[in-house]
């Protein structure tokens, strides 16, 4: 199953070398206009093998979304080849989109007005599912998604989270092979957030559903994904284990302690230093890659700790830092796919 | 089939529009009576003007204002819908789907339209001819092709708010472009004077364009100022507008998803 140059024979989603480059007519001077290229996604390249989840991240603008409209085939690239389970996106979209789901957080394929059921009973005519798969797999997420009281609920009286599954579920009712999920978890609560990760993780284990997420919250990635690619200027940064992204881009994790009473700032803790004191509370930072036990000891043993917490590094500090580094190549942190499958 | 259950959800969403519905019936109710009586001065003062008699400019005035929402004869009928979804780049989601985008619409718009005749045409229509002495025919053939000429009159109508909604595509803002279109299909389809009145090389020209599929067909073919080889062409020159005018979308979709930039993240 190791593979070690990271590209299997057949992988499901191929990307070589893609491109798109966006034509943009800039003012200059007062009729003068120039054509200026703008080089959106420059040259990625990655593969996924079937039954992955993969966090795709980058700032804003980075080229993530310009990415999935390729991947999907609603944007035809400039250069590069694409296949996904064989199939060129571009030419053959509508072949394609019967094998893959795709949620946007922010938008929504459910029908405003009229009754959720009513949005699956045309995805089961829009896909052609057979009878009997479709009944299981709408049985399926009714039941992991707590859909059965809004069936029958007008979308538009939906709150975001209910909608947000009531969105997923649509996705997934066809059996895709292919996943894509763009900040599936954008402004829900923590209980919502948490349902919705669940069910990608359980479709992924249960079904080997092939997930690329999309997402600026960080948890999504801790826990869905094993591996990571992060993307920056067109171009990606980054592409292997999520720790090995916290060990190269040198974050720093922080965990602030309570202590029972105002004492001086905390020192002799190996690998850590006290950034920060305010009354009985102090924060503490130490490297991202290094663990959090021996250091939580190392306090708990000299000073009186009532209550911690830990705070991870964000993603965008991450990516920031890991890009103003000019992180040179993939090559340190790429992945090696073991034990990455899903369970068959 | 999917068209049919777009075509169907379609029409029951407007359904769920009863307030909306209500005040569609009760406003085109009033507008039909403003319209008939400056209409009855008008044949009283000229008789037979266009070649219509009183009753039926009559009843021109209250095929226009049945079809007014169901033929979208003003603009809009749903499509501005379409318009925003590719400004705010909601269109993505219509595009993920494995459904041909212009297809999705018509089924929808067909189901809209179905809806709107039923639920705004009905009541106005039934009206009018409890006020005023209309010319409807008494045989069930001709108001079958009335029907057939008014489901070709929304196709044309649908082929050029489409074109219209696709140019936001490429315009910032298509609400200005959707104002004018709105306002040449209340001209030149007829509903503010039939096409017929109007004289000379105009009045002809005027019957020729794509506007007077939606309207003025119809409407001749109701009253019988259509029949035989009149009522034949009349539904073949709808025909050919609704599928030159489709054509004329598939070529303007394509070139829009293929060249232009799906707006938003």
């Amino acid at each position: 199953m190791t593979d070690p140059a990271g590209t299997d024979p057949e992988p499901l989603i191929d990307v070589r070398g893609l491109e798109k480059v966006f034509t943009v007519r800039r003012k200059a001077g007062r009729l003068r206009r120039v054509r200026e290229e703008v080089r959106a996604v420059d040259g990625i390249t990655f593969q996924v093998p079937r039954g992955e989840m993969v966090g795709y991240i980058g700032p804003n603008g980075a080229g993530k979304s310009t990415t999935i409209k390729m991947l999907t085939g609603i944007l035809v690239p400039s250069g590069g080849r694409l296949r996904i389970a064989g199939i060129d996106p571009a030419r053959e979209r509508t072949r394609l989109a019967r094998r893959i789901g795709v949620v946007f957080g922010q938008r929504t394929t459910l029908w405003w007005d009229l009754p959720l059921a009513d949005s699956y009973e045309l995805v089961r005519r829009m896909y052609r599912i057979p009878d009997a798969v479709y009944r299981a797999n709408l049985a399926r997420c009714v039941e992991l998604l707590d859909l059965a009281p809004l069936l029958a609920v007008p979308v538009r009286q939906l709150s975001l989270g209910q909608r947000m599954r009531g969105d997923i579920a649509a996705a997934l009712l066809h059996d895709p092979e292919v996943l894509y999920l763009d900040e599936p978890t954008i402004g829900l609560d923590v209980i919502s957030k948490a349902k919705v990760r669940e069910f990608v993780r359980e479709v992924n284990a249960e079904r080997g559903t092939t997930v690329l997420l999309t997402t600026h919250d960080l948890t999504d990635i801790e826990q869905l994904c094993r591996r990571v690619m992060v993307i920056d200027h067109g171009r990606l940064v980054y592409d292997g284990a999520l720790d090995g992204l916290r060990a190269a881009a040198d974050g720093e994790r922080t965990l602030v302690v309570d202590l029972e009473r105002e004492l001086p700032p905390i020192d002799g803790v190996p690998g850590a230093r006290t950034v920060r004191v305010e009354g009985p509370r102090q924060w503490l930072v130490f490297p991202a890659a290094q663990s959090a036990a021996p250091l939580v000891t190392a306090v708990a043993e000299r000073y009186p700790l009532v209550d911690l917490s830990l705070r991870e590094p964000d993603v965008e500090s991450l990516i920031a830092e890991l890009y103003a580094r000019g992180a040179t190549g993939t090559e340190p942190g790429r992945r090696t796919p073991d034990g990455q499958g899903a369970p068959a | 089939m999917w068209c049919v259950a777009v075509a169907a959800g379609s029409f029951r969403r407007y359904a769920t529009y009863r307030v909306a519905t209500a005040a569609g019936v009760f406003t085109n109710t009033v507008f039909g009576f403003i319209v008939a009586y400056t209409f009855v001065a008008l044949w009283a003062e000229r008789p037979h003007l266009g070649g219509y008699g009183q009753a039926q400019a009559l009843t021109f005035v209250w095929v226009a204002q049945a079809l007014l929402a169901a033929a979208a004869l003003m603009g809009g009928g749903g499509l501005e819908e379409l318009q925003e979804r590719i400004r705010t780049g909601d269109v993505a989601v219509d595009l993920y789907r494995p459904a041909d985008l212009q297809l999705w619409w018509l089924a929808a718009d067909l189901g809209r339209a179905g809806m709107q005749l039923i639920g705004r045409g009905v009541v106005p229509m039934a009206v009018g001819a409890l006020v005023f002495p209309l010319a409807l025919p008494g045989d069930a053939l001709t108001w079958g092709w009335f029907l057939l000429s008014v489901l070709l009159g929304i196709v044309v109508s649908f082929g050029l708010r489409y074109l219209v909604a696709l140019a936001s595509f490429w315009l910032l803002d298509g609400s200005g472009l959707s104002l004018i279109s709105g306002l040449a299909c209340m001209f030149f389809s007829g509903m503010l004077l039939p096409l017929r009145v109007f004289p000379g090389g105009f009045g002809e020209v005027v019957q020729l364009l794509p506007w007077a599929a939606i309207l003025q067909v119809p409407a001749d073919v109701l009253i019988g100022a259509r029949s035989g080889g009149a009522l034949l062409r009349g539904l073949v020159f709808q025909a050919a507008w609704g599928a030159a005018l489709l054509a004329l979308g598939r070529l303007v979709q394509s070139a829009a998803t293929r060249r232009v930039v799906v707006h938003g993240g």
